[in-house]
């Protein structure tokens, strides 16, 4: 897994982080293919290896584009297409109140705020676009290096504690 | 403990178990003065007494903070169940940094057994700013999943594991804004959130800049926020121009214009403290009276005792009613 220093180096990424419409297309098309061809790949593949492919593809697809740090619950589509999981503090419901007049992160001097770059994405979303405000519910833990692709179509990642999900439900 | 004492304790509880008085201020439509408790280095609980003393008479509720600025003080539990025995109001300030679900719960818990009616929600700044910066950080929660979380187990009587609580807690429910610091022209919309995930009422960042302050609260107010929440401004006095170059530089979040610093560099040593004073009075009568606004939270960090003068001069004195 990349970390963050490391992946900001990588060619082409940030330009790339700077095209949410691009990027909010690629992720419904990708959803759309997964759902497709999920079914296929888990009839041909040895058992324990769907996951495993899974998991090597997100490490490589999502670690070059997003610094994904492989939650395994993905929100992207409601974050601005901006991995919220590069946020120091792990936050998934907006910037804190330490953002830096530059606009930079409390905890990392010279790096922006992950939010500050996720809402200006999210006004430019066309598909998605608004879903940021949405309440995004606490991080399930256990889910920690696993395949969030798998978790989506498991409907792993669908429900979360009890007590909030009964809320969700209202 | 002889079992009269017991009784005597039980009895002490169910006094303490109303309202939050904080709340009937507010929806009384009064002004409100909350302030920020100095959360002793120490184990006395004569330290919080003190503090709180130098507070209690002027103000609707006494904030403890939890490890402010990522600095070990005296938990905001133990200064909010000691303030609460001796009569004051207290809020709890509770942040992510340091706890993960299964103890904020717990302390949420165990604070309303104690006689904590209320409870501000924060992030809480990073270990980083501390003066311990070794420590792990935890942010189990964000800020708007402990509100939530906080007002599930109120509305709902269960825990996030859904297990049900035979007595649910009872606490008005707060959370912090900052306006001053970016995306100024978007944290309406955190505001928002804040109220949809449970917050009743907000303290903000310290305001030493009335126009951004101004631009915040007409963003919210066309979003019809202003009547959702009930919103005390964060003021505060400063020292020296010291001590606000070091509060920009080294505190997460707070935002000093230069005409303000300037304002205390050319003020004579000796009227330097006075003059802090005199600004934050004139702030406070700014802020007054922006339409949405329905208090103070005065935070005079290592300068408690100028609470009663400033809420004097600023004419936010009045009858407070005796708990």
């Amino acid at each position: 897994m990349t970390t963050f220093a490391e992946s900001k180096r990588m060619p082409g990424s940030e330009w790339l982080k700077d095209r949410p419409r691009l990027l909010e297309a690629v992720y419904q098309g990708s959803e759309a293919g997964l759902r497709l061809f999920y079914p296929v790949l888990r009839r041909v593949l040895p058992a324990g290896w769907t996951e495993r492919v899974f998991v090597w593809s997100e490490e490589v697809s999502k670690g070059y584009l997003f610094n994904c740090q492989m939650c395994g619950q993905c929100i992207l589509h409601s974050t601005g297409m901006t991995c919220p999981m590069n946020c120091p503090k792990n936050l998934r419901n907006g910037p804190c109140g330490g953002v830096r007049q530059n606009g930079n992160c409390e905890v990392i001097p010279d790096m922006p705020c992950v939010w500050v770059q996720a809402w200006q994405r999210d006004a430019q979303m066309e598909r998605y676009g608004g879903e940021i405000q949405l309440l995004q519910r606490p991080v399930n833990r256990a889910l920690q290096n696993s395949s969030a692709w798998l978790n989506l179509l498991e409907g792993v990642d669908a429900q979360g504690p009890p007590g909030w999900s009964a809320i969700e439900l209202e | 403990m002889a079992n009269s004492d017991r009784t005597t304790a039980a009895t002490d509880w169910e006094s303490r178990s109303g309202e939050s008085r904080l709340r009937q201020v507010l929806e009384a439509g009064q002004f409100a003065v909350t302030a920020e408790l100095e959360a002793p280095d120490s184990a006395d609980p004569k330290d919080v007494f003190a503090n709180a003393a130098k507070l209690g008479d002027v103000c609707d509720g006494i904030n403890a903070t939890d490890g402010s600025g990522a600095n070990c003080h005296m938990s905001s539990v133990a200064c909010c169940a000691l303030m609460a025995q001796a009569g004051y109001e207290p809020v709890l300030q509770v942040s992510c940094r340091d706890r993960n679900r299964i103890a904020i719960q717990g302390d949420l818990l165990g604070a309303t057994a104690l006689g904590v009616r209320n409870v501000l929600c924060l992030t809480g700044d990073d270990v980083s700013a501390g003066d311990q910066p070794e420590a792990r950080r935890v942010f189990d929660f964000d800020a708007l999943q402990l509100l939530r979380t906080a007002e599930i187990m109120r509305d709902q009587g269960v825990l996030l594991s859904g297990r049900k609580l035979t007595t649910p807690p009872a606490y008005f429910l707060g959370a912090a804004a900052n306006p001053f610091v970016p995306p100024r022209d978007l944290r309406h919309l955190r505001l928002a959130k804040k109220i949809e995930a449970g917050a009743q009422f907000i303290q903000t960042q310290y305001c030493f800049d009335v126009p951004v302050f101004e631009a915040f609260m007409r963003r919210a107010r066309d979003m019809g926020l202003h009547g959702k929440v009930h919103l005390l401004v964060g003021v505060g006095p400063l020292r020296s121009e010291r001590a606000a170059e070091f509060m920009r530089s080294r505190v997460p979040g707070v935002h000093i214009p230069d005409a303000i610093v300037e304002r205390l560099a050319k003020t004579p040593r000796k009227s330097k403290r006075e003059e802090g004073i005199r600004i934050c009075v004139e702030i406070i009568e700014q802020v007054k009276q922006i339409e949405g606004v329905h208090g103070v939270h005065i935070m005079a960090y290592r300068q408690e005792e100028t609470v009663p003068e400033i809420v004097e001069r600023a004419g936010l004195l009045r009858e407070k009613p005796k708990g």
